[in-house]
């Protein structure tokens, strides 16, 4: 069985940048926790032996030759932003 | 050379590990058809792929693969036949997919080496432990406005490679010499430019401290140290501020540091720590990486000369000395220029002489690369072909050659013009000599009574005489046989 | 004369091509049952001005003897899939104001073959779900009722607004997409015809990303010729996708006889799960019997890792798309909360924007990445999933196709209050297989179950061998008869 608690789901939901009403974070909590444990299930496989399957077609990727056939259209790339200027996104200022 | 630091409570140690994200030279990116380069309009070279729009899908460029196999070459590592990309998440305003397409599980390059020199005349093995290939993320404009920071793609989704050396560096001097030796070796190759200024080549530095002999401590990573300068800086900072810490009878924090290079400072990164989690995993939108020996074999075969094989053909060929050699081949430009001069002239020493000495001195003065050089080096080869057939002698020459650094004119028309073609046949001498004895009779006899010192005398005239241009030997020969 | 809206796509095709009818005539038609049946809210966007200007070039096309593959018929598309200057929501209120400047290549390419496109369907939110009632556009009712019930039922998921809207003859044929079983599934219960295709057939470009190594896009439809028509003009290499397979797209239709004579038929035993309903297992079957009595010849097969698809599918799946969801930061499109400080702008734009089922996966996916998890679900569940792939290779060395029933259940009511989402994970026992080893697999309505509710088999056949797929799904289709309609449509 899983450990999933509150304390999980607060610490999951801030690497996901997710704001959960403190609330609602019993009511993941329980659900994450009954999901995580029916995963469990697949420890009873054997899987000694066999290579993790990122993708079905494990042939090589094809490459694209090295020319320039896209940008130069600020205006479509910044269109749908919240708010832009001068051709910036912008966002609240970070500070480092 | 000691690199020692000395605590209060005795000595200690560095221990350092480079990170260099070095910049591909590609036309465009490495997951999309938009251009590289650098200083354009915000936003002008994105295309909705870099943008990471809804749907968009990254496809991976050649030319990038083919430079970081190069590059991998040119360290003298593994090329890795199967690589794979990975998913690198986390959340920053310039990285706009949320994650970085990165290669964590399986780079391209693996385990390398290269040797670099130190300005004692050691050279010292430094381990390379992979290289891979992933995108850098965008630029963030924090000093627009008061509230808000401005954000610019035009740098998201350009191939980098980083670099990552084995924590081999034990002072800030052999930090330097390793930053310099691979910006050297990937400018030969032609597959990063280097720029620092730019931001073309980054480092992010590993420090940490222990006694010496003893385990590795805990090390720190500085990030957003961009010149060579800045790097033995941080270094310096943090290793002193890491003794003190541990001779406190404290501990090493491992976290991410940041240089202030006004405050000439490291300090901690807070929002790094939290979301440290980096969950990478293999990225499902690309297949992985097969790349076929052939394919290796093939770049192997083309690859240019390299900094320590032109180090070691300069010293054979033409006699340098091992440092002055290494100094000469760390800047591409200007080793061909040499070897431009050097093969075309009859004694290397000479070549040698006028080019570090001469050339680069003049140009160190006036703050000019080997590129705008105002003397080409066909021209320095004309100079020396005239020194070498006794056309002019080498005192004259540096009037030519200064000259030349002035009007850029060709040293046979310099010479030409003010007449500087120097005196080798006796019957223009003879009658020079003659009038400087018969106007000089009482230091004709003093000499011819054994005060040989006024030889020197004599020679000095007939040079100033002829403005300089007489031929020594002759002179001597043709002074000596009147005195007797 | 039949109702227009009755017309199979060959039907249509056939009929503008004699000039017996118009494109105009069509889309009209169908613009029409959509005004009248907006309550079954299975459209999120119409877009009428531009389908009656396609209907017109349309025309213009079949005067000129120049028509192509689709011409002229009106089609709608799964709201995941991005069509330029038409907002492009995913079911979520994070992208309620999304316009793309670009088209996915799977719409591109059916408008250059001269389809017309009616609007955007509704959906499960990031297309996870399979009921429907996962949209920020609220749920879409299904056409179907239960014998002498008024109770609004599921379309299924997530392509619900595309089933919804091709049972209820809202459109001629829609766009879906399937990642683990979100086309076959809403086939199943909406008496539909629904196909998935190897994954690599349909460019991924332009469709809003869920979990990117299981997507596919499909074809839904009413008759399983028309559905080969659309994914032949769907399908195609692209070199914008990189797991986009190079492989010729033939014309299945004119691949299609229905003569399945020697096809050797798998039927998968660990489908026979505890619980399958009784009426299921009697279609599962019949449709067996139907195609050995055409001369194929029935094999029992064993996938023994088919019980861990599900869990590898539900570590799989939450992982890449916590990951593809991590661009809905408010910055460059979609929906904002302000806040002066960038973490906490991410935080409550993403709590606000994403619905539960979204958090959920997010948070799973996250979970399961996260250091010191990685190797025990993560790389666990990719060995299982070779382990799966493994299975159907080995037994598609013995049969051509397998059969197995759609969905363990027909369409259930809306408000049914189920919150246990293992429960609901549950629908894609049958489908989830298929996206995990990256098969082709179709859905066939076979029957009506005793609650007069519509029952569907799936076929499923090796990596590319759609043509076959279609073929052997041709003779299902004619066996089974399906002519029942929703009531009222």
């Amino acid at each position: 069985m899983s450990s999933i608690d509150e304390k999980t789901i607060e610490k999951v939901a801030n690497l996901a940048r997710i704001e959960i009403d403190p609330a609602d974070v019993s009511y993941f909590a329980d659900q994450i926790k009954g999901v995580v444990d029916w995963i469990e299930q697949l420890s009873e496989v054997d899987t000694d032996n066999v290579k993790p399957l990122a993708v079905v077609d494990e042939t090589s990727i094809t490459m694209r030759e090295d020319d320039i056939t896209d940008g130069g259209y600020m205006e479509d790339v910044t269109k749908n932003a919240p708010e832009s200027a001068y051709g910036f996104y912008v966002v609240p200022k970070v500070v480092e | 050379m000691s690199y020692i630091i000395e605590g209060r409570t005795g000595n200690w140690e560095m221990v350092i590990g480079l990170e260099i994200h070095a910049q591909v030279i590609s036309n465009s990116k490495l997951f999309s058809g938009s251009p590289t380069d650098f200083g354009a309009d915000p936003n002008s070279q994105v295309s909705f792929v870099d943008a990471a729009m809804p749907g968009m899908l990254p496809v991976l460029n050649k030319k990038c693969v083919e430079q970081a196999v190069k590059t991998g070459l040119g360290l003298n590592a593994q090329i890795n036949l199967y690589s794979a990309f990975d998913r690198k998440n986390y959340f920053y305003a310039d990285l706009p997919q949320g994650y970085q397409i990165s290669q964590l599980y399986h780079p391209i390059v693996g385990n390398g080496k290269i040797e670099i020199d130190l300005e004692d005349g050691t050279t010292k093995f430094i381990g390379i432990e992979r290289i891979h290939l992933e995108q850098d993320a965008g630029k963030s404009v924090h000093d627009q406005h008061p509230t808000k920071t401005y954000v610019d793609l035009n740098r998201s989704g350009i191939a980098l490679m980083e670099i990552v050396s084995d924590p081999d560096l034990r002072s800030a001097d052999e930090v330097a010499a390793y930053i310099r030796k691979i910006r050297t070796i990937l400018r030969y190759l032609g597959t990063c430019d280097g720029n620092m200024d730019e931001g073309s080549m980054r480092c992010d530095v590993n420090v940490s401290v222990r006694r010496p002999g003893e385990e590795f401590g805990t090390r720190c990573e500085i990030k957003n140290v961009n010149s060579v300068r800045f790097a033995s800086q941080a270094i310096a900072y943090e290793a002193a501020r890491q003794v003190e810490i541990l001779e406190d009878g404290g501990t090493i924090k491992q976290e991410t540091r940041l240089f202030d290079a006004n405050k000439m400072e490291t300090r901690s990164m807070r929002s790094k720590e939290e979301a440290h989690d980096y969950r990478y995993f293999p990225d499902p939108d690309l297949p992985p990486l097969i790349l076929e020996q052939s394919y290796v074999d093939a770049i192997k075969a083309n690859m240019p000369e390299l900094p320590d094989e032109k180090k070691a053909r300069f010293i054979k060929d033409y006699g340098l000395k091992a440092y002055d050699a290494s100094v000469l081949v760390a800047d591409q430009a200007r080793a061909h220029y040499f070897e431009e001069v050097a093969k075309n002239c009859k004694d290397p020493k000479l070549a040698t002489t006028w080019v570090s000495v001469e050339l680069f001195g003049a140009l160190n003065k006036s703050g000019k690369t080997i590129e705008d050089s105002p003397v080409s080096s066909d021209y320095l080869v004309e100079l020396i072909a005239l020194i070498e057939d006794n056309t002019i002698s080498g005192r004259i020459a540096k009037d030519v050659f200064a000259e030349m650094i002035e009007s850029g004119k060709k040293p046979g028309d310099i010479v030409e013009e003010k007449g500087l073609k120097q005196i080798t046949d006796s019957s223009s001498l003879d009658p020079i000599i003659d009038q400087i004895l018969s106007d000089n009779t009482d230091k004709v006899e003093e000499y011819k009574s054994g005060k040989d010192k006024l030889f020197g005398f004599f020679v000095g005239q007939v040079m100033k005489q002829t403005g300089g241009k007489a031929n020594p030997k002759m002179v001597n020969d043709r002074l000596k046989e009147k005195l007797q | 004369m039949t109702n227009i809206s009755d017309l199979s796509l060959v039907e249509l095709k056939e009929k503008m091509t004699n000039k017996e009818l118009s494109s105009r005539e069509i889309t009209e038609t169908y613009i029409q049952r959509i005004e009248q049946h907006k309550d079954l809210n299975a459209y999120v966007m119409t877009d009428f001005d531009r389908a009656l200007d396609a209907a017109d070039a349309a025309d213009k096309n079949y005067a000129a003897g120049n028509a192509g593959l689709l011409e002229g018929i009106p089609l709608a598309i799964k709201d995941l899939f991005c069509t330029k200057d038409l907002r492009t929501t995913a079911g979520s209120k994070i992208l309620d104001n999304f316009v793309p400047p670009y088209e996915s290549t799977v719409t591109s390419n059916l408008k250059k073959d001269g389809a017309v496109f009616l609007g955007k369907t509704n959906m499960d939110e990031f297309a996870m779900g399979s009921t429907n009632r996962t949209s920020a556009y609220g749920h879409v009712i299904s056409p179907w009722k239960a014998n002498g019930s008024s109770e609004d039922l599921t379309p299924g998921g997530s392509s619900g607004g595309s089933s919804a809207a091709v049972a209820a003859r809202l459109c001629v044929g829609a766009t879906g997409t399937d990642t683990g079983g979100s086309i076959r599934q809403p086939a199943a219960l909406t008496g539909t015809v629904g196909m998935k295709p190897t994954y690599g057939l349909c460019s991924r470009f332009g469709v809003v990303a869920f979990a990117s190594s299981l997507d596919q896009a499909g074809p839904m439809t009413r008759t399983v010729k028309d559905t080969a028509l659309m994914l032949e003009s769907m399908a195609g290499h692209d070199p914008k996708d990189s797991t986009s397979a190079k492989v010729e797209i033939p014309h299945y239709a004119g691949l299609m006889t229905g003569d399945v004579k020697g096809l050797r038929v798998g039927i998968p035993k660990e489908y026979s799960i505890d619980g399958l309903p009784a009426e299921i297992s009697a279609l599962w079957s019949k449709g067996a019997e139907w195609l050995k009595a055409r001369g194929a010849e029935i094999i029992e097969v064993s996938l023994p890792h088919t019980k861990y698809a599900l869990p590898t599918y539900y570590v799989l799946n939450p992982a890449e798309s916590s990951s593809n969801l991590a661009r809905y930061d408010g910055v460059r499109y979609g929906h904002r909360v302000e806040s002066d400080d960038l973490n906490e702008m991410y935080a409550k734009t993403r709590g606000e924007g994403f619905g539960n089922e979204v958090i959920r996966r997010i948070l799973v996916g996250t979970y399961v990445l996260s250091a010191g998890y990685y190797d025990a679900y993560y790389t666990k569940a990719q060995k299982v999933r070779r382990l799966i792939v493994n299975d159907f290779d080995a037994v598609f060395k013995d049969v051509d196709v397998l059969l197995t029933p759609t969905s363990p259940s027909t369409a259930f009511p809306l408000n049914q209050d189920e919150t246990d989402p293992v429960k609901i994970y549950l629908n894609d026992v049958f489908t989830v297989t298929v996206n995990l080893a990256g098969l082709p697999g179709i859905s066939v309505p076979a029957g009506l179950a005793e609650d007069g509710l519509p029952l569907g088999l799936q076929l499923i056949a090796n990596r590319f061998d759609e043509a076959r797929l279609f073929n052997a799904a041709l003779a299902l289709e004619r066996d089974a008869k399906f002519t029942a309609k929703p009531e009222g449509f």
